[in-house]
């Protein structure tokens, strides 16, 4: 039997504090649970997000079923019937529809007369989608780096993180944009694995790359702690190997910390991917994002001023949603912590 | 001040060594992409194989790469770098794109710095209650917000609706000082609303923090006003943290941070030919940029070491604990 105060698998601990000592025989995770369901304004945010992934995710049913366009379907030259008037979707001097109630073009069109709407779910799909996978590629690599260099120290240590400050002394966004550029033109090739240069994977190889050591340092810094605690002594008295004592000793115990930082994780990255899109580095087009249709707005910014309001409305929305949710996360799980997830 | 010299040489042999490999990790970036061969860049679109395999001889593009590496290298360092794209001198351009950068680094992190401050302190002092609540909205909806759509919409809307400010360019300030305020302070704002919503919500947990010490107990205890103990006892002491967030940002800021703003108002700093040279793939600019960039942000992070050296007598003797 492993002494007290190490956790055999199963539930990991919080840091003891108040509210823990003052209820009995919950666990920590229903504490937790009872913390955030205090905290209506963090859940109404979690709603929030989870109703922008359903509309995103309708977005085939919409394309079909109601606007009968795709995202990247032109109508340059096609007309409109609203209010019993016929519409160009583009006018001939070139300024395209606006929003209007109307199932077609429900929220305007844009340049190529593409309906707006059709594009704006479709998008966020992408933008999401690229903002959780690289919060995934993020978070294992920050996991495993954080492991090894926290609990090997010693040289291990002192290369993981050398490397990481090498990383983060680059300016993110350049080393987004050079890589970014860099991967736009022949994709990537290592033996057997092929990107294509439009692939979305691109972008979230790079987006998941950059933030790494933002991440894997203050994880590190966690394992260099938990790692002198006594049941960490314990399991290495009972014979646990280092991998066995990473992953269930070490890791439970990390468990809260990566699930907030995974939260706040996806707003940084949905961020970027927006910012690495608006400076031609992200999505290709004619894919759609959230980020590239800011970008494909910017030059009727004073004419057709919704193709750049809509999409950047969305993405507000979406990451102040998930830094709330986050935030309400963070207090419940781990009050004490102090979390700080940069730009 | 036992081993602050050796501390010093220290950081600044790293500092050297981490700008060492952050050039050649740039220099391999746009060494290992295909279609990019930069003699038909040069040469242009009609260029003949003759043409191709002159300027490959001329350039160097023919020797192996640790050599095109140094002769790169070196002519940063001596002013001799061109741009592939139109032969203009990169040292001269980033030099003219410095003071652009300074004006609107430095203008919005006096902006950022003040607001942040008075916010959150005005979020800890009535933490709980209705003011701190909308600040922390603000705060939240400000860190939200994609910089470059931020600046689309003020241009939009108080540039060309209300017309209020102008729309983008830039003044130098030794033309005319009013103007170039005038120009700027729309990208300041837009540059400086995040650092506002991120370091007023740190403000307010130091502070939030440091009420609880002994020591301000103390100086209520002994029947200071209140306000005195929120400015002098408990302020004062939450700010050392902001500082060093600071001087990290700020060195980010210059270094690549501004690329955004600069670009959205069309002003001609260095992070706005970061953008063109990305746009044309054109390796000198990207390299000596990113070196720019680089310096900064190491630059500031080793001047908060040091700082913090200065401070706490174990960081400098490396017996500090994990």
């Amino acid at each position: 039997m492993p002494p007290a105060g190490a956790m055999p698998t199963g539930e990991p601990p919080l840091p003891v504090g108040e509210d823990v000592e003052a209820i009995q025989g919950r666990s920590p995770w229903y504490l937790a649970y009872l913390r955030l369901r205090r905290n209506k304004v963090a859940i109404g945010f979690g709603v929030l997000f989870i109703v922008i992934v359903i509309f995103c995710l309708a977005a085939p049913l919409w394309s079909h079923l109601v606007a009968k366009t795709g995202p990247n379907d032109n109508h340059l030259t096609d007309q409109i019937t609203i209010g019993g008037e016929k519409t160009f979707v583009v006018a001939p001097n070139g300024i395209p529809l606006g929003p209007g109630l109307h199932a077609k073009f429900l929220l305007g069109a844009d340049d190529n007369g593409r309906d707006v709407m059709v594009r704006l779910m479709y998008g966020g799909r992408t933008s999401i989608y690229i903002g959780v996978m690289a919060a995934f590629i993020t978070t294992f690599l920050a996991v495993a780096l954080g492991l090894l260099a926290g609990y090997y120290r010693g040289w291990p240590d002192s290369v993981i993180s050398r490397v990481l400050d090498l990383i983060w002394a680059f300016p993110v966004l350049l080393l987004g944009i050079a890589l970014g550029t860099a991967l736009a033109v022949g994709g990537l090739k290592i033996g057997p694995l092929e990107i294509p240069p439009d692939s979305l994977w691109i972008p979230i190889g790079i987006i998941g790359f950059v933030y790494v050591p933002y991440m894997a340092r203050p994880i590190r810094g966690e394992v260099l702690a938990l790692r002198e605690k006594e049941f960490v002594e314990a399991a290495v008295a009972q014979g646990k190997g280092p991998i066995r004592i990473m992953f269930t000793e070490l890791l439970p115990n990390l468990v809260s910390t990566i699930i907030v930082f995974f939260t706040l994780n996806i707003a940084n990255n949905m961020l970027l991917e927006a910012a690495l899109s608006f400076l031609g580095a992200g999505v290709k087009p004619p894919n759609a994002s959230w980020g590239t249709m800011i970008a494909d707005g910017e030059d009727r910014l004073i004419t057709a001023p919704h193709l750049t309001i809509v999409p950047g409305l969305m993405i507000v929305l979406t990451v102040l949603a998930l830094n709330v949710f986050g935030d309400g996360l963070r207090d419940a799980l781990n009050p004490k912590a102090k979390l700080r997830m940069d730009q | 001040m036992e081993g602050m010299g050796r501390f010093i040489v220290r950081r600044l042999i790293g500092m050297i060594a981490v700008l060492f490999a952050i050039s050649v990790m740039v220099f391999l970036i746009f060494n290992v992409i295909p279609n990019s061969d930069p003699a038909q860049r040069i040469g242009g679109k009609n260029a003949d194989q003759e043409l191709i395999d002159r300027i490959n001889e001329d350039w160097g593009f023919n020797d192996p790469l640790p050599q095109q590496y140094v002769t790169t290298m070196k002519k940063v360092f001596t002013g001799d770098l061109v741009s592939y794209q139109n032969s203009r001198d990169v040292d001269d351009e980033i030099l003219k794109g410095i003071p652009v950068t300074f004006s609107l680094c430095i203008g919005a992190a006096i902006i950022w710095m003040l607001l942040a401050v008075v916010f959150g302190y005005l979020s800890a002092v009535r933490a709980g209650q209705a003011t701190d609540r909308a600040l922390t909205i603000v705060a939240l909806i400000g860190i939200s917000l994609p910089v470059f759509w931020l600046g689309e919409m003020l241009l939009y809307y108080v540039a060309n609706k209300l017309g209020l400010f102008p729309v983008g360019d830039y003044v130098e300030l030794t033309q005319d000082p009013l103007q170039w305020a005038n120009h700027l302070i729309l990208p300041w704002l837009t540059l400086a609303v995040l650092f506002i919503g991120f370091y007023s919500r740190v403000l307010r947990s130091n502070m939030l923090d440091v009420m609880e010490e002994d020591y301000v107990r103390t100086a209520r205890a002994k029947g200071l006003p209140e306000r005195q103990v929120m400015l002098k006892h408990v302020l004062r002491n939450s700010l050392i943290p902001i500082i060093t967030l600071f001087g990290l940002d700020f060195g980010a800021v210059i270094g690549g941070g501004a690329i955004l703003t600069e670009t959205v108002y069309n002003l001609p700093g260095v992070g706005l030919y970061a953008g063109e040279s990305v746009a044309s793939l054109d390796l000198p600019p990207l390299i000596a940029i990113t070196m720019f960039g680089a310096f900064f942000i190491v630059f500031f992070n080793t001047v908060v070491d040091v700082v913090y050296a200065y401070l706490d007598p174990r960081i400098r003797l490396g017996t500090q604990a994990a």
